[in-house]
């Protein structure tokens, strides 16, 4: 059953597009780790964590595509299950120091002793076991998303509303965050981490095996998220986003739906933001800012929503973009971003994907000959106005 | 009316004495109203008799201030909303034809297609031959063959029209409830649709909301007319267009 499902979502070019992701989770590992620097094909250090890290940027975009694209729910909350992905992550990391740590406790990590306190709190318990972490990090961020969306949704908040309690949730997140008593570091987060796994953070092997790991993620994502949407469910989604009301006299349980898909999606974002934070290093309470949340909106609506595709390629583009930017004119970035998201609003509502689709539609139409079932189809139906 | 117990059992849709204000206006005033399993019956009234309001409050949409509804001589509508009403086999065709423009009309079918609703069932659902008969029956049903495959988007508006009845059809509810089903229809369409839903009654039952006199007649089934939100004659049409309050209630607006 499982098995027919995923093979559903290889459907069309979503198949090549997740072999492609695998392929370079692959091969660009193996480029930075066995071809020589000076070779050609080599991929230097920072490029495979830079790459990694719009990866995991990508799994993000796609996840809020699956709420937002297909089932009409803008969340501006997103990079707050990303961010407790990573913290759950980050936990993790932080026990590994163990007694390597600046004051050597082999239990608290550093933060802890510098406030003083005397024992691990218990909701710390666990994060030594990577098991137990990697739970978290699916648990975590879909339990957030299954309390909010069973009271938000039952209550029937939707559109703007319903945007706007998302950001307020991340801000509340980003508030307690910021606090030092509730033993996440404060604001400085956590960092320092020293491996995973055992393996060396520091080491480039590490760093390609998370290259891959980010890859795979995000390939595999893909075609769940492919098969979801090309299953019945799919078209329920769609129908829930187009005519919510409809789909009720219809006898679907919309709120169950939303549900599901809100959960499922929040989960992925709580795996981008665990593959993020070893790869760049540090987890702090910066990541649940409102302003992220809505730089993922962006990427997923410049790339083109309701494609899966679109905001994996908005993504990598915006924020090559943004590395250039802020290298270039650092000062400009912001108002860039604001342009950007104006224009593609107004000028290609589909995005990138959208727009490169219907552009390519026009140039076969153009050709003389039409498809051989759209002249079929059309001197049928005038035959149906005439009788 | 002599025997009033076996009456409310086997009556299929029964309001009692139905009230609902909206800021004070009283959209819904006192309606009473019983519709017999197998019956198809045609409400007619003029603009903001309430007729709207009324498939609201059966369909669960809107919540009533006073009165009982019941459904099946058992079922207290009122206690319910839309998705559970609609489960238990209500059905329900909107003023503006209200169909997922961004799918096919195929697959709009296959939503309403009766089944299990829920989030599993249609993560797994593969199209089994029945139903792909059953589409296609439809399909031939409501004379959208041809368009199966077409955004019902690009669909005219009769056509719409239509393909929302056959999603009635496909859902394949106990009763259905069919509001202003040919307003914006050419002259042919409407009696292509009279005798769609003539033909959909002989296994249905059916609440139809009409303003088209010439419709209302060909439809040939028992009037209730509708006025300010309650009823104010029930009959044969010719009865109920002989009836000095509705000649007044019609003429005096
Ligand atoms: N949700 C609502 N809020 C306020 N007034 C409403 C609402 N729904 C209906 N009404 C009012 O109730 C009256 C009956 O409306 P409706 O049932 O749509 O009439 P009909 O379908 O018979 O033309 C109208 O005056 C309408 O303005
Ligand atoms: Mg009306």
């Amino acid at each position: 059953m499982i098995s027919a499902f995923l093979f559903r979502g290889l459907a069309g070019r979503i198949a090549w597009v997740a072999a492609f992701i695998a392929l370079l989770g692959i091969l660009v590992p193996l480029s930075n780790l066995m071809l020589p620097s000076d070779h050609a094909l080599y991929v230097p250090d920072y490029i495979v964590s830079l790459f990694g890290k719009y990866l995991t940027y990508a799994l993000l975009a796609m996840a809020l595509d699956l709420v937002w694209g297909y089932c009409g729910i803008l969340s501006l909350g997103h990079g707050a299950f990303f961010a407790l992905g990573g913290y759950a992550m980050g936990m993790y990391l932080m026990r590994q120091i163990g007694s390597r740590g600046v004051y050597g406790d082999p239990i608290l990590p550093d933060f802890m002793v510098f406030l003083n306190w005397k024992e691990l709190p218990w909701y710390w318990y666990g994060f030594d076991q990577f098991w137990f972490a990697a739970i978290m990090v699916l648990a975590i961020p879909g339990l957030l998303a299954f309390v909010f969306g069973w009271f938000a949704f039952r209550s029937r908040v939707t559109g703007v509303y319903l945007s706007i309690i998302t950001q307020a949730m991340t801000y509340a997140l980003l508030l307690a965050f910021f606090r030092n008593d509730m033993g996440f570091g404060g604001n400085n987060g956590l960092t320092d981490f020293k491996d995973i796994l055992g393996y060396t953070l520091q080491n480039p092997a590490t760093r390609a095996g998370l290259f891959a790991a980010a890859a795979f993620a995000l390939s595999l994502a893909l075609v769940i998220s492919s098969a979801i949407v090309r299953s019945k469910f799919g078209k329920v989604l769609l129908a829930t986003r187009d005519a919510e009301s409809r789909a009720r006299f219809l006898g679907y349980r919309v709120e169950h739906v939303k549900l599901f898909v809100f959960t499922l999606s929040a989960m992925m974002a709580g795996i981008a933001g665990a593959l993020y934070v070893p790869l760049v290093g540090i987890i702090n309470p910066g990541e649940f800012a409102p302003a992220n949340s809505i730089e993922v909106v962006i990427w997923a609506a410049v790339g083109g929503r309701g494609t899966l595709i679109g905001p994996i390629i908005g993504a990598i583009t915006v924020n090559l973009g943004k590395s250039w930017f802020t290298a270039q004119f650092p000062e400009y970035w912001l108002f860039v971003l604001g342009g950007l998201f104006v224009a593609v609003t107004v000028f290609m509502p589909k995005g990138m994907l959208g727009t490169l689709s219907s552009f390519s539609d026009k140039v076969k139409s153009l050709k003389p000959a039409p498809k051989p079932s759209q002249t079929e189809a059309g001197e049928m139906r005038k035959e149906g106005e005439a009788s | 009316m002599i025997d009033s117990n076996t009456q409310v059992t086997s009556t299929l849709l029964y309001l009692d004495d139905v009230s609902v204000s909206f800021d004070g206006f009283k959209a819904i005033n006192g309606l009473s109203l019983a519709i017999e399993p197998g019956e198809m019956r045609a409400i007619i009234g003029p603009n903001g008799a309430g007729k709207t309001t009324m498939m609201d409050i059966i369909t669960g949409k809107t919540r009533p201030d006073t009165g009982d509804v019941l459904f099946e001589g058992q079922m207290d509508l009122t206690q319910h909303d839309e998705t559970e009403i609609a489960q238990a086999g209500i059905g329900r065709k909107f003023q503006k034809p209200t169909v997922f423009e961004s799918q096919t009309v195929r697959e709009n079918l296959e939503l309403a297609l009766s089944g299990n609703r829920g989030v599993w069932a249609s993560l797994f659902y593969r199209e089994s031959e029945a139903d792909a008969a059953r589409i296609e029956e439809i399909l031939q049903t409501v004379r959208l063959q041809q368009r199966a495959n077409e955004l019902a988007s690009d669909l005219s508006h009769g056509q719409k029209q239509w393909l929302e009845i056959g999603m009635l059809l496909a859902q394949d509810p106990k009763l259905l409830l069919v509001d202003e089903p040919v307003a914006g229809m050419t002259d042919a369409e409407t009696v292509e649709t009279a005798k769609l839903l003539r033909e959909i009654s002989k296994t249905h039952s059916v609440i139809v909301v009409e303003h088209d006199m010439g419709f209302i007649r060909d439809l040939d089934v028992k009037v209730t007319v509708l006025a300010e939100g309650s009823v104010l004659a029930e009959g044969s049409l010719d009865h109920v267009s002989a009836h000095p309050d509705v000649i007044e209630s019609y003429l005096g607006r």
